[in-house]
């Protein structure tokens, strides 16, 4: 029996330790820890409500402002505020666009290295990867001579020998699927959505002043000043570059990231299987088309699935969610583990 | 810009260079021109940072994160002139980084190892996050070592170390009252290191491209203040280079939420705007590109670029008392004094809120969780190796 230990896991937020026990090539237990704590729930105490949200954003600066949200609206259900309907519609662009980014950034950024074998991408025939791109979108960036580029640059970079963020990674290993074209085309859109990121997410910018952490909430509302005749408000012109960013990012989400997503998935179909867990699935859902925030008007509903039964999705009751801190790693006061 | 001048140098082969990393002539003009005037350089020094590329060999680099959100490493994402492909693929060897690199666990590891001992002395260690010294430094390990043995071993043989965020630079949240972790930034975890501090919560990505590239420039990081950061992002005052400047001086007040004040982007100051306490280069250069600052969108500063903020800046939406009766007459001198004093006060009261606040909370529960942890020192060395803390059943990997 072999007991494996991997930490850092890297391309996530936060710190992770997985542990392993592995016995004729299977995995018989497993073990995962979080290995770093700043006790923010501690520091919050005894805080003004208020200002809570301000620290609460700051539990994640990948997935930020949804803590924020969070945070806002328990004060407001703790003291039965209802906040405006312009409010509603501010806050629910910010946490709609965050999800769209977060999807982008996740796959392409964090997830993608483990199915695109950069060095791979240096063997591709970019006129393949150029056929390729043309039979699953309609996105212009795809000639051949596009691909050919970027192929030029990844060369030129690993030319210096210097493979920076790339270095000791698992290329080659047989795991990886994708035939050089599918992962000349993965390279490509890596690097076209860290543009795309940067410019998207200005969305927050205009409503929130700045990501990450933008600083617009209010307990009670939104501090977004509307004026659409006011040059130092949210004005017309402002609400023309929302007009623009939404569009460009549901352009590239339609025609760059779903169609990736499906291509790549076609070759890794055996992962469909992997991760399913206990079957016990819960989701709050978000989104609401009222003021009162009330679940029934999700535009993405919430709801329970026990048992895989996707037939039969339950109500969510929120008084039967409880913290088990069973498994806490302590520290005595000595410093000793216990 | 000397035009001429900087036509020579590009046939001077930097401009084969380039080519061959596939960066377009006119990108590269206008990438140029914009640290030049990011760094509040005169532009001759563009010529200098054109040649800055030239080399052959990219300058190491480590972005380790401790008691951190990875807010930094997004905000660095965001960065646009250069961007971070451009920093990452063309600039520097960005060797190792959480957060964005391919491999994990021991892959990961020698990675690190590589640069610390292959470019040693020559590699510049970025840090976001806190370090925690309490418990022996229990409250953040990575591969079953200490956030600080590894702090240790990585900035000591670093060329330079970059704070990014507040955590890093002076504790940041995690070192707020209420904080048990004994978390500090890096110059109080290991003093006497080659170090700037670009704090704000997170710092903006805008301002760690404009040091990475004066680095590359010059091979040394720029001038700082007192407090270790940038002259050039912090040499000013927000209240001094806002643009609803001329409200506060007119007494042009918001003094509600989504009153006609705020619809006209009036001054936040009564709204507890903390501007006039934060040195940061947020109103000039703003953020996302230049899209706007969150007094631009109608929201206060909560002065995160400043230590101790979440104590000395709280509660958010209390005006700073004693700032007001400064106009544009008053000397720049008076105003530092004001918000000095200003600050002062701020903690004060937080403290005696703080006790106050602790007492009530331990008749209640007798807790000891809200009970300050002793004041974080920087460990003695040796005492630390022999008490590394180890991962009960540590076992090796494969």
């Amino acid at each position: 029996m072999t007991r494996i230990a991997i930490d850092p896991i890297t391309r996530i937020e936060g710190h992770l330790r997985i542990e392993v026990e592995v016995q004729g090539g299977q995995v018989t237990d497993a073990w995962s820890s979080g290995t770093m704590f700043r006790g923010i729930e501690m520091i919050l105490r005894n805080r003004d409500p208020r200002d809570a949200w301000v620290f609460a954003q700051r539990i994640c600066g990948v997935c930020t402002t949804v803590h924020a949200l969070a945070s806002v609206r328990s004060v407001e259900n703790a003291l039965g505020i209802t906040i405006p309907d312009n409010a509603r519609l501010i806050r629910n662009l910010i946490a709609g666009s965050q999800l769209v980014q977060d999807h982008v950034i996740h796959f392409y950024h964090l997830h993608a290295l483990d199915w695109v074998d950069i060095t791979l991408a240096l063997k591709a025939d970019p006129g393949a990867t150029s056929t390729l791109a043309q039979s699953i979108s309609t996105w212009p960036k795809s000639s051949r001579t596009y691909f050919k580029g970027v192929q030029d640059r990844l060369q030129a970079f690993v030319n210096t020998g210097q493979l920076g963020l790339f270095a000791n990674g698992y290329w080659g290993h047989p795991a990886y699927k994708l035939p050089p074209e599918a992962n000349l085309l993965g390279v490509a859109h890596y690097l076209e959505a860290l543009d795309w990121q940067r410019d998207f997410i200005r969305i927050h910018a205009v409503l929130g002043g700045k990501n990450p952490h933008p600083q617009s909430y209010l307990v009670g509302g939104m501090a977004t000043a509307l004026n659409l005749d006011n040059e130092a408000t949210v004005n017309a012109d402002r609400l023309s570059l929302l007009t623009q960013l939404f569009q460009r990012g549901q352009d590239f989400v339609a025609q760059v990231y779903l169609p990736d997503v499906l291509a790549i998935a076609s070759f890794y179909k055996d992962w469909a299987g992997h991760g399913a867990g206990l079957g016990n699935y819960m989701a709050y859902g978000d989104y609401a088309s009222d003021v009162q925030n009330v679940p029934d008007t999700f535009f993405f509903p919430g709801g329970l699935i026990l048992g895989k039964d996707l037939s039969h999705i339950q109500p969510i009751d929120q008084q039967q969610v409880a913290e088990y801190p069973r498994d806490t790693q302590r520290v005595s006061e000595k410093g000793e583990n216990a | 810009m000397d035009l001429d001048h900087q036509e020579e140098v590009l046939k001077d082969g930097v401009w084969a260079a380039l080519e061959r990393r596939n960066i377009s002539r006119r990108d590269f003009l206008r990438f140029c021109s914009v640290m030049t005037g990011a760094l509040a350089l005169p532009s001759r020094y563009t010529t200098q940072i054109v040649k800055a590329l030239e080399q052959t060999k990219r300058p190491a680099l480590v972005w380790l994160e401790f008691q951190d959100c990875a807010g930094n490493s997004e905000s660095a994402l965001r960065a646009g002139h250069p961007s971070f492909a451009d920093i990452v693929l063309d600039l520097l060897s960005w060797n190792y980084h959480e957060t964005v690199m391919a491999p994990s666990g021991k892959a990961a590891e020698k990675s690190l190892h590589d640069t610390v001992t292959m470019e040693r002395g020559n590699y510049i260690a970025v840090i976001e996050g806190s370090i925690p010294l309490a418990e022996n430094g229990v409250y953040c390990t990575i591969g079953g070592r200490s956030a600080i043995d590894i702090a240790q071993e990585v900035c000591t043989n670093a060329y330079a170390t970059i704070a990014v965020g507040t955590c890093a630079s002076f504790g940041g949240i995690p070192a707020a009252a209420g904080g048990v972790t004994g978390a500090v930034g890096v110059s109080q975890a290991i003093p006497g290191l080659r170090l700037i501090n670009l704090s704000a919560c997170p710092m903006n990505g805008a301002n760690l491209a404009a040091t990475l590239v004066h680095y590359l420039t010059f091979k040394e990081l720029p001038a700082t203040d007192n407090l270790g950061r940038p002259l050039f992002a912090h040499g000013d005052r927000i209240h001094n280079d806002c643009p609803r400047r001329a409200h506060y001086d007119a007494g042009q007040f918001v003094q509600e939420w989504g009153d006609e004040g705020h619809r006209q982007g009036w001054c936040l100051y009564k709204m507890g705007c903390k501007g006039p306490a934060t040195d940061y280069n947020c109103p000039r250069i703003q953020w996302n590109d230049g899209t706007n600052w969150p007094i631009g969108v109608g929201h206060g500063c909560v002065g995160c670029a400043q230590p101790g903020f979440w104590d000395t800046m709280t509660p958010f939406y209390q005006a700073l008392p004693n700032v007001g009766g400064f106009g544009v007459e008053a000397t720049a001198e008076e105003i530092g004094l004001g918000v000095i004093g200003a600050v002062a006060a701020l903690t004060t009261v937080h403290a005696v809120g703080s006790v106050v606040r602790n007492q009530r909370a331990k008749k209640r529960e007798g807790d000891l969780s809200r009970t300050r942890a002793e004041p974080p020192q920087a460990p003695n060395l040796a005492a630390t190796n022999e008490a590394t803390w180890k991962w009960p059943n540590e076992a090796e990997e494969e």
